[in-house]
């Protein structure tokens, strides 16, 4: 199955390379059928064991497939949504400019995100998260207004520090290890993994808190968050679907790969304590922000700190079906928030605002994408037949079992007060009976979008109702490799 | 009693001269770093970074010739061409297209800077020197005085409200990182330290494009207009 990894690397970089340079109608083809291509190269690692492939630097064991799925399956939903959302607009060459640049940015963008979960070792990690940095700065500021300017320098500030901080991270971990293996090794995982139990206890320590602050930094844990609402609500729409479901999921799977360690080298406590500080700040603050958002794009970006919030503290629970839960979490949370990113973009579309208070008889106005909208903000709020409903399910029995279960609780109160701030906002804008604002008429802007957000309630409705056992099998090894309940 | 005190009191060993020399590279790195945080010119911040990252680059010979590493030559060579020619060719470049030099982009007074500057770096390096790191290939206050380049790069972008000083504060911080990882991580694989290296660089070109879009927009280098985005 090498074969397989290696083209999930190189199928987007070579579309990415075509949309630079081809006719815009190739590039947007191409787009979806890389998208499809590496949701289906993605899908068939499900059920395989551990996959190794260019000579030991590329790596998939189940943790990775499970962040690839997400990534593959966003990178395929959104190349469907982008040709949709993005309309040339102006005259013919600048319009034919912006979609190059956006479908080459955007299928770059896609694949630094698929190296990252497949890449063995923790200085490649690094590289590819830095990657998907630069590269994603650039498509938040393609829009070229004031507020997209603004963000993106935020972004790339904000991130690329918090970065400095993980490349930091990264050297004190070689420096643990070091001490075993003696002065010149490779960082890869198998071999730290197998001797984390005889690296200093304090190094590792201070290595772990290092990566939690830096790549926390760009999964947007507070306080290192203030980045996210700007560039999620600035960028493209297509780009936040992936900023929000992938790029944060993937920052995740990096501290996942430190917790790894250092759960094998200190105990579980250590880790899940940082954990657990950093994900009660994310759920408290982005369960509160949410309630006085007046910008929908930004309203999503709040949902999303709350969500990595309860990632995080997931982590904190001991139970492994906590674990198992926080796996489906990531693969849900990408799904949900994709379609209501989608949505958002067609109510964007239609409306001409993303300003709450404009936006009136949402359902109205867009038949298809409307109520789709209305089901993805239901999805997010966790409540059933969604895949989210599930994982926060899981969490919460796994923190209940837990010695700490008041913290359980806690979550719960939070994710209601979450609930609250969300679905005050969908039945303002979307469900009020008033008359649609002038000039706007009943209708969609593209089935393109209504497709997208479509194949998400799906995929969504699935992993809620009856995951394939090929996933709960696939979770669980991952839970297991995890080193959950040692 | 009195012969224990005496032992207790005699002077430390004297520091070989490897350590020396180490510690007196990681020392000017430091320096530097508090040049570039009260350095009024952009223009001279640029410079400054370049002779900083000359530092790191002389630290890493200087590691590769001691400790018998004979891949750091081409990591300070890359670093070198890299950090000291191109990194600051291309920013002095953009800042000669924007036509502006900016000068008074401090949020605080120069004294205040500095001190709390020094505070800072105190701490980091005493924080560092309590932990339980030994490192084979430098002396661990060299390690300590690294985390207070990284502790006074973040000062450089929190408190200097203009683009360049922001961007060179990350390149900056990428050079404490640099000086850490010649101290506890000599015997880095050359090809991941080429990596990194390569990643600085489309980091700095990616610096460069929002320096310029931010200039055309605004006409300025100054970051006290990005005040749009906020709740």
């Amino acid at each position: 199955m090498g074969w397989d990894l290696l083209v999930v690397l190189i199928a987007p970089f070579v579309v990415a390379v075509v949309c630079w340079w081809a006719p815009v109608a190739v590039g947007r083809a191409l787009t979806v059928a890389s998208g499809a291509l590496t949701f289906v190269l993605a899908v068939l690692l499900v059920p395989a064991a551990t996959t190794m492939a260019a000579g030991g630097w590329l790596r998939a064991d189940a943790l990775s497939v499970v962040f690839l799925v997400a990534v593959a399956f966003l990178y395929a939903t959104t190349a469907l949504f982008a040709v949709g959302y993005v309309q040339p607009a102006g005259d013919i060459d600048t319009a034919a400019r912006y979609n190059r640049r956006f479908f080459a940015g955007l299928n770059l963008f896609a694949w630094s995100m698929a190296m990252a979960p497949v890449v063995n070792g923790f200085a490649l990690l690094w590289v590819a998260i830095e990657v998907t940095t630069v590269i994603s700065a650039l498509l938040v500021a393609i829009d070229d207004t004031d507020g997209a300017t603004e963000a993106a320098w935020k972004y790339v500030l904000i991130a690329s520090m918090g970065l400095g901080i993980a490349l930091l991270a990264t050297i004190v971990m070689y420096y643990a290890g070091s001490s075993v293996f003696g002065g010149a090794y490779d960082l890869f995982y198998p071999k730290l993994l197998g001797a984390a139990g005889q690296f200093p206890a304090e190094v590792v320590r201070l290595s772990f808190v290092l990566a939690v602050l830096g790549y926390g930094t760009k999964m947007g844990l507070v306080p290192v968050h203030t980045w996210l609402p700007d560039a999620h609500s600035e960028a493209p729409t297509p780009i936040s679907a992936l900023l929000s479901g992938s790029l944060l999921a993937v920052s995740f799977y990096a501290i996942l790969r430190f917790y790894q360690v250092t759960v094998r080298a200190v105990g579980p406590a250590f880790p899940r304590n940082v954990l657990l500080a950093f994900g009660l700040a994310s759920l408290a603050l982005g369960a509160l922000y949410l309630a006085s958002q007046r910008d929908l794009k930004r309203l999503f970006a709040y949902s999303s700190v709350e969500h990595m919030g309860i990632l995080a503290i997931g982590m904190s629970f001991a139970a492994p079906i906590a674990v198992v839960g926080v796996l489906l979490h990531v693969l849900a949370h990408a799904a949900a928030k994709g379609t209501a990113f989608f949505g958002a973009g067609s109510v964007v579309r239609k409306f001409g605002t993303k300003d709450m208070d404009r936006i009136r008889g949402g359902v109205g106005a867009l038949p298809w994408s409307g109520p789709m909208l209305v089901l993805a903000v239901l999805a997010l709020c966790a409540l059933p037949p969604f895949g989210i409903f599930r994982s926060e399910f899981l969490i919460v029995s796994g923190g209940l079992s837990d010695p700490r279960d008041a913290i359980a609780a806690v979550l719960v109160v939070l994710v209601t007060l979450a609930t609250l701030g969300i679905t005050w906002f969908s039945s303002q804008t979307m469900l009020t009976p008033d008359p649609l604002p002038d000039g706007t008429t009943s209708g969609e802007t593209s089935a393109w979008i209504v497709a997208a957000m479509a194949v998400g309630l799906v995929a969504l409705t699935v992993l809620g109702v009856h995951p394939p056992g090929q996933l709960s099998d696939l979770l669980t090894r991952a839970a297991h490799e995890l080193g959950t309940g040692s | 009693m009195p012969l224990t005190l005496l032992a207790a009191a005699s002077p430390p060993p004297v520091p070989s001269t490897v350590s020396g020399v180490s510690e007196a590279i990681a020392l000017v790195v430091l320096l530097t770093e508090f040049a570039m945080l009260r350095a009024p010119l952009s223009r001279s911040q640029i410079r400054l970074y370049a002779f900083q990252s000359l530092a790191v680059s002389a630290l890493a010979v200087f590691v590769a010739a001691t400790q018998h590493v004979p891949e750091l030559y081409v990591l300070a060579a890359l670093s070198f061409g890299l950090k000291v020619v191109v990194v600051p060719a291309i920013v002095l470049r953009l800042l000669r297209d924007a036509r502006v030099d900016l000068a008074a982009s401090n949020r605080l007074g120069v004294a205040s800077m500095v001190l709390l500057a020094i505070a800072i770096s105190v701490f980091g390096f005493f924080v560092v020197g309590s932990l339980p790191v030994h490192s084979r290939s430098l002396p661990t206050p060299a390690l300590g005085m690294a985390a207070a380049v990284i502790l006074v790069a973040f000062l450089l972008v929190i408190l200097r409200s203009d683009v360049v000083s922001q961007a060179v504060g990350f390149f900056s911080l990428e050079n404490g990182v640099s000086v850490a990882s010649l101290v506890v991580a000599a015997g880095l694989p050359l090809i991941v330290e080429v990596a990194f290296l390569f990643d600085l660089l489309v980091a700095v070109v990616v610096f460069g494009v929002l320096m310029r879009v931010h200039h055309g927009r605004t006409q300025t280098l100054s970051t006290d207009v990005l005040d749009r985005l906020r709740g």
